[in-house]
């Protein structure tokens, strides 16, 4: 029996989930006595690092292309029957996600997305995953002898576990699209927010997008990505794609700093996992104080600028 | 063409989350049910407007869940749906959910089957791929805009930092991300309409349980808030870097 792992590369190089995913299959082939397989698109050369994260064996395809989970699902299942494999890794992004699905009905195997722990073998495999937008738990009984797993990004930390190994090209010429790819868009320069460690957001208390220059200010000084409530993506004072939330995007980073947002339930569901949380609120009954580390009652405008200055003096220390 | 779309009942967003029999179950008591938003919002409002864009062709809406969910599913033939399938049965698990849809769409000649990229309940957007794969058709998710001419269709679908344009011939099933159609608020005409249009009722297929929830439980919150002092912000930016280590 074995694990098999599908680690994303983009451009021959993998993202911190990516590398997450390939941990994540280590750590459990090392705790059932089995071994992990990683499959994964992209050189021998950048393949061969995910031996430092734990892959045993890995198998290379070329391709840049992963945009037909149809075609790609076809692939991994094919890879896991091949091997033996008993369960399937795979990172909980959007490719992820459409994999899982169709992979869990190929092997007819037991499915839970976005886990967060590494599965409890001592009372069958049980793996936990947050539920009603982080509002609960839920301890997933995978009954069935076949499993797919999605790994929520930053659940189970990254560490280095290995040594790189020589990765075996896998030949995917067979496969055919049934998909055809138009065109695909990158913002380039900024970490995309499901993958940003430090987020800086701002609400309706920023009055209008004119303002908006304070907080792109304190995210630049700090490296950070920006996000915003709901009204703010809606009236479009901000793009969409900032939308955090239980009907936006969900995000666990490191740090979160909340400016002029209320903490709306709604709000609070996408974003109250993220391991630090700062508010800034002039209101000092503002429900987002209760699920905040740090609190800062004042108004933003005259706070968030003292902020910026008090990280560009520490960035230079 | 005829249009798909999966609707599902969560909570409403403000509903209290308790559990009972031991946490082994969602306590439902005093809890508000409410279509979730990214089947009402996006889904089904682009199949609607698919249909009068096409000028033909009809919108069916389809719930796993048992008779109290006809609620949610008049609502969705208030807001333009012809017609309503609930296939009666409990709607425990994804793998349970796609087959009874997967059946549905296999015996009535489905061209496009629409769905919310996610339940704001279970987050599990899994339900789209195990569709797709039990009709052996492409799945395009988290789409953001999707137009069609002739049987194929254009579909903008976000990933992470980004997204990919993409074509393809019907049938296949689609998720809907934000973006992809506006919100409609049904009107009385749609309301009283609604009424008249039929909702049938089909019994589940069996299906074998690969995973279940063996209980619940609630995380830890916060431990309360530090307030600082709005006039030296060298100490927050101290306690992030040595408290919280987080820059
Ligand atoms: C079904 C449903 C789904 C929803 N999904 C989401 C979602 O995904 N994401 C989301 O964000 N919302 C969502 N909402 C909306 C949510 O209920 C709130 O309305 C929204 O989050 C409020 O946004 P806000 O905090 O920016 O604005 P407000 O609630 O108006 O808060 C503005 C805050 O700014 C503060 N403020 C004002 N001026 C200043 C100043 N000068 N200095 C400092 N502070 C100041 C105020 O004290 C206030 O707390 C949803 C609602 C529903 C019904």
């Amino acid at each position: 029996m074995s694990v098999l792992v599908f680690a994303e590369a983009i451009n021959n190089k993998y993202k911190k989930s990516s590398l997450e995913v390939v941990n994540y299959g280590a750590k459990l082939a090392s705790s059932q006595g089995s071994n992990v397989i990683v499959l994964t698109n992209a050189s021998a050369d950048a393949a061969a690092e995910l031996g430092k994260y734990g892959a045993q064996k890995v198998l290379n395809f070329e391709s840049d292309s992963l945009h037909d989970n149809k075609m790609l699902s076809q692939i991994i299942s094919d890879v896991a029957n091949s091997h033996n494999a008993d369960t399937v890794i795979l990172s909980d992004n959007s490719k992820g996600k459409s994999l899982a699905g169709r992979i869990a009905i190929k092997l007819d195997a037991a499915a839970v997305s976005s886990a967060t722990t590494l599965p409890n073998l001592e009372d069958g495999f049980v793996v936990q995953k947050s539920l009603f937008s982080g509002k609960a738990i839920g301890h997933y009984q995978m009954k069935a002898s076949k499993k797919v797993i999605t790994v929520a990004g930053n659940s189970i930390g990254l560490e280095e576990m290995g040594q790189p190994v020589a990765a075996e090209a896998f030949d995917a010429s067979a496969y055919n699209a049934t998909v055809e790819m138009v065109e695909t868009k990158r913002v380039e320069g900024t970490v995309p927010l499901p993958e940003a460690e430090l987020v800086v957001s701002a609400g309706r208390g920023m009055k209008g997008p004119e303002n908006w220059g304070i907080i792109e200010d304190l995210a630049k000084t700090l490296g950070a990505t920006t996000a915003c409530s709901r009204p703010v993506a809606d009236t479009g004072w901000r793009p969409h794609h900032e939308h955090v939330g239980q009907t936006g995007i969900a995000i666990k980073p490191n740090l979160y700093i909340a400016i002029g947002i209320s903490g709306a339930i709604q709000h609070l569901a996408g974003v109250n996992h993220s391991k630090t949380i700062v508010v800034i609120n002039k209101d000092p009954e503002a429900p987002f104080f209760k699920a905040a580390d740090y609190g800062i009652v004042a108004d933003l405008f005259d706070v968030v600028p003292r902020l910026t200055e008090a990280l560009q003096k520490f960035k230079a220390s | 063409m005829n249009l798909l779309v999966c609707i599902s009942k969560t909570p409403e967003t403000t509903a209290k989350i308790a559990f009972k029999e031991n946490d082994t179950q969602f306590d439902t008591d005093g809890v508000q049910f409410i279509m979730n938003p990214y089947d009402e919002w996006y889904a089904l409002v682009r199949a609607i407007e698919l249909k009068e864009q096409l000028g033909t062709g009809k919108v069916i809406a389809i719930n796993v869940g048992p008779p109290s969910n006809d609620i949610v599913i008049r609502k969705a033939l208030a807001i333009g749906a012809d017609e309503a399938v609930r296939v009666n049965g409990e709607e425990k698990s994804a793998t349970f959910v796609s087959k009874q849809i997967a059946n549905y769409a296999k015996e009535n000649n489905i061209d496009i089957v629409f769905l919310g990229k996610e339940t704001i309940d279970y987050n599990g957007s899994l339900v789209g791929g195990m569709i797709s794969e039990l009709l052996d058709v492409p799945f395009l998710s988290y789409a953001s805009n999707l137009e069609m001419e002739g049987d194929t269709a254009t579909v903008t679908c976000d990933i992470e930092g980004g997204e990919e344009i993409l074509k393809v011939k019907t049938p296949f099933v689609i998720s809907a991300a934000k973006g992809l159609a506006e919100q409609r608020i049904p009107n009385m005409r749609g309301i009283m309409m609604a009424k008249r249009k039929p909702l049938v009722v089909i019994d589940p297929v069996e299906v074998t349980e690969n995973e279940a929830i063996a209980s619940y439980s609630i995380p830890d919150s916060k431990s309360g808030v530090k307030l600082l002092d709005p006039e030296n912000m060298d100490e927050l930016v101290r306690l992030l870097h040595e408290e919280a280590k987080v820059i």
